[in-house]
């Protein structure tokens, strides 16, 4: 096989820049992928912290108001869409073809595509924020009337910069799905799928089903704010909170896109170094597919304060507590796979007990605030802060680092420092902690979020989360090396870099060759 | 399947929930409007009641709030009343234009508990319609409603509010109901 793929990569000529501008090769594009997510996430990171040196201490020290919601909006959009999102694309790039045993992608060219119209959106977006009147202020849920009355003129920009994200995000699904359903080798039925695989499906699904609610959320705002359209305006007969459950009906199933393939990340890593097949594989692969199906039905818990009757509230209230259930199944499916295996703690590991107690924290943070009567009170705080940083960071951003050092030898054949992915381990578990548990406190105290001011009682806990926040960020230039430096060098491993790990992707050569599978394996 | 039909039913239903989207706003409008929940009353004029339930009282209070920019100043001839289901009382609002030129004044009404909103019916009201008013020009709107007898019993107490807002920048599109065509 290996004089086939040197054959074949000698027939793509283009070398350099074109190569990468070209290239439909989806490990090409998988890394493309998984590299601008990490600039994307070093860009927002830098935000937060402009965020958390102006909370550092009460009063206005760096920022104007303005500037610093210009800030907390950012830094959601490109995390969500810039960071987190295309991470698992790039994973899902890069390992569903060779999960499932297929050669590459089912739809190479719009591969590209999806992957190459991201940096324009991203360039848009930043770009707004150099320009007179500043970039989106208005938070990343764009609530109307702030992004249609009261926003800038540069919202024309937020708003084709959201579309062009929203393309990109629904090819990759599309691409994503045929190549699950037509191109899986020959005896790879659908539950013999791992894991990985069948929680991107799922979220394909959902990016299919959502992201054009977004596209048409964003477009109503541009034609209200532009063309005179009232969708979101009282006084032409719209309604703003129309807005909110046309935002969150996209809104919710988002987040479990974001958190979907953390799912499936972990319910491949941790049966590796426990050394035990997965506990519940089919609850597992249903639970994903109820968590998908119950995202559609909870949307309005987060607008508990919007004025709802009693009976809407109780609804939100009871479908969103159902989702624990089979949030619980999945958490304690990796509890019995880890129970009496027999337990290593490599890198990948590490990050994935940290992800399992932590994302647990966050999930019941999520139950708290699913209860209506106390989300009255916890509504808008830094309590809502802390429990979405406890998922996306110490979840979705976790997972995905737990899958990068599980398959970052597989990539580049070498394997990495261990003693700086250590330390970069122990530094981001620290900090992090350090810098979201206090949030619940203030949060619980009253402290609300979007604010460059605070009471002084809030003080000292906010030089603590800022703390926190710098060691988190700093922490994050050790992932960054670490991961050039296993790119550049460092020890060969075997083909199968994990003793206790499963599946296809560990029988091709390490490392992986620029085309796998050109042969469709036996699967039996 | 084939790449090409799986890539068309994926397409097809992309467009689907972009339309869905827009879907949304009529579906919203008549899920409230069933349901009454949001608080919205309805824009078109009521018939007038038939039968009055003299058993109990009902207190009603009237709040204006000019939106931000919109130079007019509002207000309810008395803050609250006390009235009898079924029976049509007649409150006027006092209406001035603040601003030194002509400006087009839309009220939209709200009703809390929303859920009473469907209860509250106007015979005659000034936010059935938009509202020409000269620079500095006062005048005095009236309200016609009654309260529905089969108001549920536990709702004591309700408040009509009214938005106001500065529509004369976009007089020549909104989209405001026009169906009644006595104005007052």
């Amino acid at each position: 096989m290996s004089a086939h793929a040197e054959h074949n990569s000698h027939h793509h000529a283009p070398s350099g820049f074109k190569r990468w501008l070209f290239t439909t090769n989806h490990k090409d594009i998988g890394s493309l992928y998984l590299i601008f997510s990490l600039i994307m996430f070093l860009i927002g990171g830098a935000m937060a912290m402009v965020i958390r040196a102006e909370l550092f201490q009460p009063g206005l020290q760096f920022v104007d108001p303005h500037f610093f919601n210009q800030m907390t909006t950012v830094h959601g959009l490109i995390m969500v869409f810039g960071a987190v999102m295309p991470a698992f694309v790039g994973l899902a790039n890069w390992m569903v073809p060779m999960m499932i045993g297929a050669p590459d992608m089912a739809l190479p060219r719009m591969n590209n595509w999806s992957f190459w119209i991201l940096p324009f959106a991203f360039s848009i977006l930043i770009a707004s924020l150099f320009m007179e009147g500043g970039g989106p202020d208005f938070g990343w849920t764009f609530y109307a009337p702030l992004s249609t009355t009261y926003s800038n003129d540069n919202t024309a920009l937020f708003v084709f910069a959201v579309h062009i994200m929203g393309i990109s995000s629904i090819m990759g699904a599309i691409n994503v799905v045929v190549t699950i359903v037509n191109m899986r080798a020959p005896g790879m039925t659908w539950m013999k799928l791992p894991l990985f695989v069948w929680t991107w499906l799922i979220t394909a699904f959902l990016l299919i089903a959502v992201m054009p609610v977004l596209a048409g959320a964003v477009t109503m705002v541009l034609t209200d704010k532009y063309f005179g359209t009232d969708f979101f305006n009282a006084a032409g007969g719209g309604d703003p909170v129309m807005f909110q459950h046309i935002f969150w009906f996209f809104g919710h199933p988002e987040v479990y896109i974001m958190i979907l393939p953390a799912f499936g990340i972990i319910s491949t890593i941790i049966p590796t170094f426990a050394r035990k097949p997965l506990f519940g594989y089919a609850s597992m692969v249903y639970a994903t597919a109820s968590i998908a199906l119950l995202s559609f039905i909870v949307w309005a818990h987060h607008m508990f304060t919007t004025g709802m009757p009693l009976a809407g509230e109780l609804f939100f209230m009871y479908s969103t507590m159902l989702i624990s259930v089979p949030t619980g199944v999945k958490v304690f499916n990796w509890v019995a796979t880890m129970w009496r295996g027999s337990m290593t703690f490599e890198i990948p590991m590490m990050f994935s007990i940290a992800f399992i107690v932590l994302f647990t924290l966050g999930g019941f943070s999520g139950l708290m605030l699913a209860i209506t009567p106390v989300d009255f009170q916890y509504h808008d705080t830094y309590f809502v802060v802390a429990h979405f940083h406890y998922v996306l960071v110490t979840g979705a951003v976790f997972s995905i680092m737990a899958g990068v050092y599980y398959w970052l030898p597989k990539w580049t054949g070498n394997m990495y420092h261990i003693g700086l992915a250590k330390a970069h381990f122990w530094l981001s578990l620290i900090s992090v902690n350090i810098l979201f548990f206090p949030m619940h406190f203030v949060g619980l105290a009253g402290m609300p979020r979007r604010i460059p001011d605070y009471a002084l009682q809030f003080a000292d806990f906010n030089a603590i989360i800022s703390i926190g926040g710098f060691a988190f960020g700093l922490s994050q230039l050790l992932f960054v090396v670490v991961v050039i430096k296993c790119a550049r060098k460092g020890d060969k491993v075997d083909d199968k870099v994990w003793e206790g790990a499963k599946g296809l992707e560990w029988e091709v050569a390490s490392p992986a060759p620029y085309h796998t599978f050109e042969q469709p394996p036996v699967v039996k | 399947m084939e790449h090409a039909k799986l890539l068309k039913r994926l397409i097809l239903a992309t467009l689907l929930m972009f339309a869905f989207a827009f879907a949304l706003v009529p579906l919203y409008d008549v899920f409230c409007q069933i349901t009454g929940l949001n608080g919205k009353p309805s824009l078109e004029a009521a018939q007038v009641s038939e039968k009055v339930d003299e058993g109990r009282t009902v207190s009603i209070s009237f709040i204006t709030h000019a939106q931000a920019g919109a130079p007019f100043k509002v207000k309810a001839e008395k803050y609250a009343m006390e009235v009898i289901p079924g029976e049509m009382y007649t409150v006027n609002f006092s209406a001035k234009n603040l601003a030194g030129k002509n400006r087009v004044m839309q009220a939209v009404p709200s009703v809390s508990p929303g859920i009473a909103a469907k209860y509250l019916h106007k015979v005659a009201c000034f936010c059935f319609n938009q509202q020409p008013m000269q620079a500095n020009q006062e005048a005095e709107l009236p309200l016609l409603f009654y309260i529905d007898p089969e108001l549920p019993d536990e709702i004591e107490e309700l408040t009509l509010s009214y938005a106001v807002f500065d529509i004369s920048d976009s007089v020549k599109t909104a989209k405001v109901e026009n169906k009644n065509e006595n104005r007052i």
